[in-house]
Formats: C-alpha cells, sequence, structure tokens
C-alpha cells in the first residue's frame, strides 16, 4: 500500500478552506471542493424553500375545506414546492456537492477535467435559481411541476416562460456537471486505479452521468417547444390546431423518468461507501453492485410511459412499457441484497452515517416495491394521479436520496471542515427523521388507494385522519431537518477537529489531510490495491479526536 | 373488476410485506449479530455469483406474474362488451357534463342501472382532465380533441365518488361529482322523467341543418360517402391507408375532412372545426353510428349479460 | 499514464509550473501530461456534440411524427420552400467543413497565415449560409407563411399533378416546426461563427502551434456537428414528398 507520507494526525496550515480568504477567491474559484461547498450552501437554501412549500401544503390539508388559502395558490404551492426540490435540490444535490467534492480525491487526480465549466456550472444553477426565485416572487406558476399542456400553453397565466428559463439553465449545469464527471473518471484516474478498483461511488457517478447528458437535453428541447407555443401561439400541442397534448408528455417523460435514477444513483453510491466502512468490509458483489447502477442507468431510458398508462396511449404500448419497467426492478434488488449480505460476517458500528444508510435500504425498498406495483398496469390505472403515486416518490426521493445524502454528508464532513459533526445529536436527528419520514407517507399510501387524487386544495372529509397523520409526520421530520442545520453549523467552530482518517475508511480521500490542500495530494498516488481493503486497515478502537 | 384490482393488491401487498420484512429483519438480525463488541474482526467475502443469480432470477419471476396479472385486468378494463349502453361525457372547466343516449343530459352526476356494461365516451372541451371512480377502481385521462373511452359495470346502488385526477387549473380539486348506481326500475323511472330528445335524433337534425346531407345521401351516390353501416368497419382511404370508423375518426371527419380522404372520393368537405361545439359533435357521432345499427328501438338498458362484472367496493374510511 | 512530475514539500501545497512549462505552455494543472489534457478536451467536446444530438433530436422526432400524420399538409409545405437556397446552402456548409479541415490541416504544419485565412473563409461562409437564411425568411414572411396571427397558406399538395387541399392548420404546425428547427440550427451557426473568429484571432496571435491546436481541433468538431445537422434537416424539410 503506498503512503503519501502524512503524519496522521496533523493537518498542514494551508488547505483549500484557508487558501484565500476573498470573495473573489471564492466565487471565481475553480477548486472543486470550493464549488462543492458553494453547490451545498445554494442546494440548502433551496431545500429549505422547497420545505417551507411543503410545510405550507401539510398545513392546508389538515383540514377538508381549503381554508389557509386560496386554490389558486395552493396550486402554485405544490408547484413551486416540485419544481425546487426536483430541479434545484434532488437533480444537483449528491453529484455537485458530494460528488464534485469527491470524485477528484477518490480517484486520486488534483482536480477534475474542466474546472472552469465547473464553476460555469455553479454559476447557471445559481443564475436559474435567481430567475426561479424572481419568477416566484412575481407570481409563480401553477402547472404542477409537470407543466402538462394544453393547460400551461393556453390556459395558464402565470410566468411559465420565466420558470422555463430557470430550469432550462439549471438543466445546463447538470449537463456539465455530468460531462466533467465522465470525462475525468475516463482520463484521469491516478495510475494503477483500474476500473475494477474505483469505488463504488464513482461508478455511481459515472452512470449518473451518463443519464445527465443523454436525458436532460430533451427536457431543454421541450421547455424550448412550450416557451416557443406560448408566446408565438404556434400549435404544436394544441389539438385546435392540429397538435397533440401526448407529445408533450412523451417528450417530457423521456426526460423526467431518467432523472429520477439521476437522483437515486448517486445516492446509491454513497450507500455503497458507507455500508463498507461501518461493516469493515469489502462491498458484497462488487462487480454486481457497479453493473447494476449501469443498467439501472441504460433501463431508466426504455420506461418513461409508464407515467402515461392513462394518458390515452394504446393498450400494446401500455402493455410494452409495463414489461419493461419491472426490468428496472431487477437491478435495484440485486443492490439492496448484495448491501444486506455485506452485513454478514462484518464488523458493525452505529454509527450516524451507518443509522442512514439503513434507514435509506429500508426505506428504498418499500419505495421500490409500491414502484413495481405501480408498473403493474392493473393497480396503476387506480391509484395513478392519487396520494399512492405521492407517497411511493416520496419514499424512493426523501426516504432514499436525501437519507442518502445526509448520510455521505455526515460521513465526509471531517474531510470537508476538517471537524466533527457531534454524533448523539445527529443519532437523534436521524432518529426523528426516520419516524417523522414514515408518519409523514406511510398514510399516504393508503390515502392513495382509497381514492384521494393529488393536487387536491380540498378534500372530502372522509380523507381528514390520514392527512392528520401526515402532517404531523412532516412536523417531526422538519425538526429531523432543522437539527442537522444548527449542529453542522456549530461543528465548524466547536466540533472537534478531525484527523486525516477518523472512521479508519478505505479510499484515496482518506489519505489526504481533513480538509485537503488545494490540490489535493501532495504527490499523486499510485494504487497497488483493491476497493475496500479492509483488511488491510486496522478501525479505530474509538474515534480519537485531537484537542484543537 | 373491482374486487379482481383489490386481490391483485393483496397479492402485492402480501409479496412486499414479505420482502419489506425479510430485509429489515435481515439487517436488523445481521447487525447486532455482527456489532463490533461481538465481532471485532470481518470477514472479507468477495461475492456469490450463484446468489447474484438466484436472486435476480426469482424476483424477476415474481414480478411477472405482478406483470401478467396485472395485464391481463388491464386488457379488460380496455375492452369494453359490444352490447355496452354509451354515455357521452364532455369535460370542462370545471366540471363534467354527462349526455345519456336518450337525451338525458346531467352535470357532475352520471346515473346508471345496475347490471349494465356502461362505455363511456369522453372528451374535453379545453384541458386535459381524468375521470376516476375509485369505487371502481379505475380511471381514464379526458383529452381535448379526440376521445378516449371507460367501461364498467355497477353491481351495487349507491352514490360513490367521482374525482377528476388530473390536474386541470384552479378548481380542479372541486371538479367532483358522483356516480348514482340505481335498481333498474328506479333508473327506468329516472330516465323517463327527462325532456330532452334522444341524442341520435338531435344528431339527425344536425345532419340535416348543417348540410351534410346535401352530400352524404342515402338514395344516389353523392359527392360524398353514403354513411349507412359504415361505423366500425374498415375504410379504404385514397392514399392506400385502411382505418376503421370508430368514433375518433367520424369525429376527425368531420372537424378535419382533408385529413382521412376515402378513396375514389375528391376532397371538397368543408372543416367544421369551431363550427360545432362537443355537444353537437357527440350528437352526430351518435347519429352516425345509429345508422349502422338494426332497428330494434332505442339503443341502451339491453341487459345481455357481460363477462366480467366490475363490482364497485364500498370504501370505509373512518 | 505518466506519473506527476510535480514533486513538493510537505509545507507547501502551490504546485509550481515550472516543469510544465518547460513542456508546454498550455498544460493546465490538473493533467499530468499534454497527451492526457488533449484527449481530455477532445472526449469532452465528443459528449457534448452527443447532448446537441439529443437535443436537435427532440425536435426531429416531433416533426417525424406529425409528417407521418399529417402526409399531405406537410409536403405542401415543403413544397413550398425554395429548394434552391436549400442546396445551394447545402453546398456552402459542406464546403465550409472543408475549409475547417484544412485549417486544422494547415496547424498542424505551423502554417498559421494559412490556417488564419481558411478560418476565415468559414466565417465568410458562415455567413453567406445566414444571410441565405434571412432570404428564405424574408420571403416566408413576404408570403404569409411564417406561423402566428398573420399565417395565411392557399396552395395544395401537388401530388404528381394532381392537386389535394391541405388543412392550413396543419402546414402551419409544419411551418412552426420549421422556423423551430432551422432557427434552432442558426442559433448554433451564430455560436460557431462566432467561435471560428475568436479562434482566427487567436491563432493570429500565436496562441496555437504545431503543438497545440486542440481548441481548434474542437471546435471543428463543434462545426461539421452543426453541418451534419443541416444535412439532416435539408432532406426532411426540403426534398422528402417534393416529387411522390
Amino acid at each position: 500500500m503506498a503512503s503519501i507520507g502524512i503524519p496522521a494526525n496533523q493537518a498542514p496550515k494551508l488547505n483549500y478552506l484557508n487558501n484565500g480568504h476573498s470573495l473573489k477567491s471564492w466565487l471565481l474559484t475553480t477548486d472543486h471542493k470550493r464549488i462543492a461547498l458553494l453547490y451545498l450552501i445554494s442546494v440548502t437554501v433551496f431545500f429549505f424553500l422547497g420545505g417551507f412549500f411543503a410545510m405550507l401544503i401539510r398545513l392546508e390539508l389538515l383540514t377538508p375545506q381549503g381554508d389557509l388559502m386560496q386554490a389558486d395558490t395552493y396550486n402554485k404551492v405544490f408547484t413551486m414546492h416540485g419544481m425546487i426540490m426536483v430541479f434545484f435540490f434532488l437533480i444537483p444535490v449528491v453529484p455537485a456537492v458530494l460528488g464534485n467534492f469527491l470524485v477528484p480525491l477518490m480517484i486520486g487526480a488534483k482536480d477534475l477535467a474542466f474546472p472552469r465549466i465547473n464553476l460555469l456550472s455553479w454559476y447557471l444553477y445559481i443564475t436559474g435559481g435567481m430567475i426561479f426565485l424572481h419568477c416566484m416572487l412575481t407570481g409563480g406558476v401553477d402547472t404542477g411541476w409537470t407543466f402538462y399542456t394544453p393547460f400551461s400553453t393556453d390556459y395558464t397565466n402565470t410566468k411559465i416562460v420565466e420558470a422555463g428559463l430557470a430550469i432550462f439553465l439549471a438543466g445546463f449545469s447538470s449537463i456539465f456537471t455530468g460531462l466533467n464527471f465522465i470525462v475525468t473518471i475516463h482520463r484521469m484516474r491516478a495510475p494503477g486505479l483500474t476500473w475494477d478498483r474505483l469505488p463504488l461511488f464513482i461508478w455511481a457517478n459515472y452512470a449518473t452521468s451518463l443519464v445527465m447528458i443523454l436525458g436532460t437535453p430533451v427536457i431543454a428541447i421541450t421547455i424550448v417547444l412550450v416557451a416557443v407555443e406560448r408566446l408565438f401561439h404556434l400549435g404544436i400541442f394544441d389539438p385546435r390546431l392540429g397538435g397533440d397534448p401526448l407529445l408533450f408528455q412523451h417528450l417530457f417523460w423521456f426526460y423526467s423518468h431518467p432523472a429520477v435514477y439521476i437522483m437515486i444513483l448517486p445516492s446509491m453510491g454513497v450507500i455503497s461507501e458507507l455500508i463498507a466502512c461501518f461493516a469493515r468490509k469489502r462491498v458484497f458483489g462488487y462487480k454486481f453492485v457497479a453493473l447494476s447502477s449501469v443498467a439501472i442507468a441504460v433501463f431508466g431510458f426504455l420506461v418513461w410511459a409508464h407515467h402515461m398508462f392513462v394518458a390515452g396511449i394504446s393498450l400494446y404500448a401500455a402493455m410494452i412499457f409495463s414489461f419493461l419497467s419491472f426490468s428496472v426492478g431487477v437491478p435495484s434488488a440485486v443492490k439492496v441484497f448484495n448491501w444486506t449480505a455485506t452485513l454478514y460476517k462484518g464488523s458493525i458500528s452505529y454509527a450516524t452515517p451507518m443509522l442512514y444508510a439503513f434507514g435509506f435500504i429500508g426505506l428504498f425498498t418499500i419505495g421500490g416495491l409500491t414502484g413495481l406495483m405501480l408498473a403493474t398496469i392493473g393497480i396503476d390505472v387506480h391509484v395513478t394521479d392519487t396520494y399512492f403515486v405521492v407517497a411511493h416518490f416520496h419514499y424512493v426521493m426523501v426516504g432514499g436520496v436525501l437519507m442518502g445524502y445526509l448520510g455521505g454528508l455526515h460521513f465526509w464532513w471531517p474531510k470537508m471542515t476538517g471537524r466533527m459533526y457531534p454524533e448523539a445529536w445527529a443519532k437523534l436527528s436521524a432518529l426523528l427523521v426516520f419516524v417523522g419520514f414514515n408518519l409523514t407517507f406511510f398514510p399516504q399510501f393508503i390515502l392513495g388507494y382509497v381514492g384521494m387524487p393529488r393536487r387536491y386544495w380540498q378534500y372530502p372529509p372522509e380523507f381528514q385522519a390520514l392527512n392528520v397523520l401526515s402532517t404531523a409526520g412532516a412536523s417531526i421530520l422538519a425538526v429531523g431537518y432543522l437539527l442537522p442545520m444548527i449542529y453542522f453549523v456549530w461543528s465548524l467552530r466547536y466540533g472537534a477537529i478531525a484527523d486525516a482518517n477518523p472512521w479508519a475508511a478505505a479510499g484515496l480521500e482518506w489519505k489526504t489531510t481533513s480538509p485537503p490542500p488545494t490540490f489535493n495530494f501532495d504527490e499523486t498516488p499510485v494504487v497497488t490495491w483493491e476497493a475496500y481493503n479492509y483488511d488491510e486497515i486496522p478501525h479505530k478502537e474509538r474515534r480519537a479526536p485531537v484537542a484543537g | 373488476m373491482a374486487s379482481q384490482v383489490d386481490a391483485l393488491y393483496i397479492y402485492l401487498l402480501l409479496v412486499a410485506g414479505v420482502m419489506t420484512a425479510v430485509i429489515f429483519l435481515g439487517i436488523m438480525v445481521l447487525a447486532i449479530k455482527y456489532r463490533r463488541a461481538r465481532h471485532p474482526n470481518a470477514e472479507q467475502i468477495e461475492g456469490s455469483t450463484a446468489l447474484e443469480i438466484i436472486w435476480s432470477i426469482i424476483p424477476l419471476f415474481v414480478m411477472m406474474t405482478f406483470f401478467i396479472w396485472g395485464a391481463v385486468i388491464y386488457f379488460q378494463e380496455r375492452t369494453p362488451p359490444a352490447d355496452s349502453t354509451e354515455v357521452y361525457v364532455v369535460a370542462k372547466q370545471w366540471m363534467w357534463k354527462i349526455e345519456h343516449m336518450e337525451g338525458q343530459r346531467e352535470i357532475n352526476e352520471l346515473h346508471v342501472p345496475t347490471g349494465q356494461n356502461i362505455k363511456l365516451i369522453m372528451t374535453s372541451q379545453d384541458v386535459i382532465h381524468s375521470f376516476f371512480v375509485p369505487a371502481f377502481r379505475i380511471k381514464q385521462d379526458v383529452l381535448p380533441g379526440r376521445y378516449t373511452t371507460f367501461w364498467f359495470k355497477a353491481t351495487k346502488p349507491g352514490h360513490y365518488h367521482l374525482f377528476c385526477a388530473e390536474y386541470c387549473g384552479t378548481q380542479h380539486s372541486g371538479m367532483g361529482g358522483d356516480i348514482v348506481v340505481m335498481e333498474p326500475q328506479d333508473y327506468a323511472q329516472w330516465m323517463a322523467g327527462g325532456t330532452s330528445a334522444p341524442l341520435q335524433d338531435t344528431g339527425k337534425q344536425l345532419f340535416s341543418a348543417l348540410g351534410c346531407a346535401t352530400c352524404h345521401r342515402f338514395d344516389v351516390q353523392g359527392r360524398g360517402p353514403n354513411l349507412t353501416g359504415i361505423y366500425n368497419k374498415p375504410v379504404l382511404l385514397e392514399d392506400g391507408r385502411t382505418v376503421i370508423a370508430d368514433e375518433n375518426y367520424v369525429r376527425e371527419s368531420i372537424l378535419n375532412p382533408t385529413a382521412k380522404i376515402v378513396n375514389g372520393f375528391k376532397p371538397v368537405m368543408p372543416a367544421f372545426q369551431g363550427i360545432v361545439s362537443e355537444e353537437q359533435l357527440n350528437a352526430l357521432v351518435a347519429y352516425v353510428k345509429s345508422l349502422s345499427q338494426p332497428p330494434t328501438g332505442t339503443a341502451g338498458l339491453q341487459s345481455q349479460p357481460a363477462t366480467s362484472p366490475a363490482e364497485p367496493q364500498k370504501m370505509q374510511v373512518q | 499514464m505518466q506519473d506527476s512530475q510535480a514533486t513538493t514539500s510537505q509545507a507547501t501545497v502551490q504546485v509550481t509550473t515550472a516543469e510544465h512549462e518547460a513542456h508546454n505552455p498550455a498544460l493546465v494543472h490538473q493533467f499530468a501530461d499534454a497527451e492526457q489534457q488533449k484527449n481530455a478536451a477532445s472526449l469532452g467536446m465528443w459528449l457534448f456534440l452527443v447532448t446537441e444530438i439529443m437535443f436537435f433530436g427532440g425536435m426531429f422526432c416531433a416533426y417525424l411524427i406529425y409528417r407521418l400524420k399529417y402526409f399531405n399538409a406537410f409536403a405542401a409545405g415543403s413544397q413550398s420552400l425554395a429548394i434552391k437556397w436549400g442546396a445551394i446552402n447545402t453546398a456552402v456548409l459542406i464546403v465550409s467543413s472543408v475549409t475547417v479541415v484544412l485549417a486544422i490541416y494547415a496547424i498542424r504544419f505551423g502554417r498559421k497565415k494559412l490556417t488564419v485565412a481558411f478560418l476565415v473563409v468559414t466565417v465568410l461562409l458562415g455567413f453567406v449560409f445566414l444571410g441565405i437564411k434571412s432570404i428564405e425568411y424574408t420571403d416566408k414572411f413576404r408570403e404569409h407563411h411564417v406561423p402566428g396571427a398573420n399565417f395565411h397558406f392557399t396552395e395544395n399538395f401537388d401530388d404528381n399533378g394532381k392537386q389535394i387541399p391541405v388543412n392550413p392548420n396543419e402546414v402551419q404546425l409544419f411551418f412552426s416546426l420549421y422556423f423551430a428547427m432551422t432557427g434552432m440550427h442558426a442559433l448554433h451557426m451564430i455560436i460557431g461563427i462566432s467561435l471560428m473568429s475568436t479562434l482566427a484571432v487567436l491563432t493570429w496571435r500565436g496562441h496555437y502551434s504545431a503543438e497545440y491546436y486542440t481548441p481548434l481541433e474542437n471546435a471543428g468538431l463543434y462545426w461539421h456537428l452543426v453541418d451534419i445537422i443541416w444535412i439532416y434537416l435539408f432532406p426532411l424539410l426540403y426534398l422528402i414528398s417534393r416529387h411522390t
């Protein structure tokens, strides 16, 4: 095992955080680690904004009548919630925060292939975000995040073109990030780091990047066509002029289904890293887990019309898409089984990241299984466009993506900041998140099956009890999310100082200091070991903080 | 049909429940048994190709059972029986307008008799809506510019929720109503209370008033095809294609005749897009369809038993 | 892959570029050597071209679907386009791709002035293309074939002499897609012209040499893609069903 020769618990004075203090050194940085932090701050802002809208939704739904706000306002609120969470949080979060920070470190590179394009990505995201905020503050959009035609082209008076522009820019941010990752992973791996030695987080981001570059341009052109139709009253999607509203749905879902794999794949990559570290062994079936990431990316492009089973597509098209949708379930199941099997004969500890990993596996299992239910057309016809679907996608996106992200954030926090977070508070938050999440979203499965449609501002009184449960859960969930905000910020000043490898984890990122120097490694590592070589890394008896 | 959907759902719940329990318990047991205090040294295990194959193939087979059962139900849901009574639905922001063949009109309510196959022929005047009856476990999007269909057979009298399930603007959540299922004799009584003309008679009047009869003659060959008996039969077009003359074809031929010219005819028919309303279109379509029916009196209220009953389940939600 | 040439002591983290400059002034710090940088830049550009294909692909898909659905109307729309201008534009773009190739060829031999000359010719041809496009657009405007309130289409579909009337709404759909696709293409031409102009100036100023001309190569790839997109657009929009 090559060593870089850094003493285990001494950080050099100069690292990427203090290498330049001016605003310009941050806003014009090309250091992937600083860009990752810029993203961290911005996605967090959008997350809490989207969460604020979620809170408004849940408050309104406490009572069957629409009494908190007008119907039009409610329609805008759930649209904003969806658009912010999908386009400005879930799609960028793991690749742009954790991916940007870790991809070069994990492969032993000094930076990404195109650092200036990386900065451009962030500026595109921020510009899109600012435009979206402006749109929101000057009236907002009320089409639902799916902006179906002809409602969005011919009937709504809200600011579709502006919101579309914002999402268009955020989309190009995503494309450039994916492009950067693919080139970096292909061309800049350290000597000896062959594909079968790569950490699974890298495989996951690679597969994600393929989806980003192939899928995102299609939503971009769809947005252009919607904008052009609205502005110039063309008829591409308007039946009165010969257009087809279903064409919009096909174009929209051709991206938006693979988009959900953009969200989940990197998070799955995080889980692989966490399970390996906290069971002290390599992931069971490494090759299968790696290839299943690619399989999910590929199959994910073949299933989009399962969002359209009742939309008016032909019987046979529906059957084909149902059949194909099951194919995506197999690689996902394979991952879950492999992660569970990794625990067998491991040496397991229960640090917060591992708790999030456990939570992920459980909740993703439920989310994925309900996805299979939705792929079953006979069931989908009943539950589509109801709260069943809402529950399903929140299980995979919040129970899946967000828990993976939080686990990863806790795991790599010491590497990113040089500080440890307070473990007890973190465990409490994880527990609150798990309990609050299930209480919020499990009742929604039932609500959906008994018939409550989604995007409803008012509902029949018999649905109230389940809605109240759901809102109660949401309040617990909110606390679970607020606590990390507080203790992470607290830790920046008062957290225990972390050494280079507080978790005794495998991976090149742990072979440099915490926080790393600007150019990551003093010497390019030469890799002669397999991934997750935990048999060669002695674990710490207990986490040993260094007084600072 | 609804009970079949519920049966499939219970099967899926069982499988999902078992899988969830397996994973949850698996994690808990392994995480406790191999906790660091008890098991300080991890054993590096590469993997097992045999296991990978097993836990890929078995889930795949189980998923295929989901697919097949779901597809069978769906096929039945999408194939209305030939003897179905037809009801026309026009959705608009934010209400459901319903027209029975006998001429009865309803807003946000649909009265139907038990034991009768009902086929809804639906279109929208504006944006996409969706006709959703949770009790029947079925829904269908309603699109502008074309017809979509939906069929059911109610077995228990009662009132059942009707919801719009595709977001359509401000009052999307207010666009609800009731399916009112009645015993046949009560239904006949209700029906008799109406005063409107049967739908196809309205259509026949329009056929005259709009000048269709000038070219589409029944006595001699006119400038347009003779429309007797054309419904649901194949039509040869002048570009060589053959299409079936279903509701959507008849509708398109009225709104946009040059899209499909019948072989041997000239493209001289004017387009009625913007000239006829959705309700008028429904009446004309009903009239054209009536030209293909054997003359046995009023349509509807046929009492032939269907092959697959759709029993509405009363949902008890506290 | 070669090892990095950077050797520093633990105290300093700023990697000096002196060793790199000895090799190649254009080498940036994250790459180990010039070859890795060139490969990375190439791969990056190819991936970007793939995204452009997916971007246009959505519009092509919409066009093909409607063409199948409204065959006669779209054929009538095609027939009303000026095939003369379309053909000239195709030739212009093909020649401009040749001049791009020649420019790259020239810089590989260090012939700076020749490279600039070819780039300038490319840019001029690009302007010719846009000029012809604007003639076509103006004609369409005068004929009231621009979608919108003033759209007015009265021609028939000429099917080998047989005059078939078509629905003007469907023809308007053809023109919506015509303007969207050629407009998006023209936008990419403008981007390409800007790129080539900038590179011509930079070449003149001596930024590129026989050892380092990667940006020229990659911009050339971009230009070729925009050319290829036109080569698909021309037959699909102008030529299909012209003579059945």
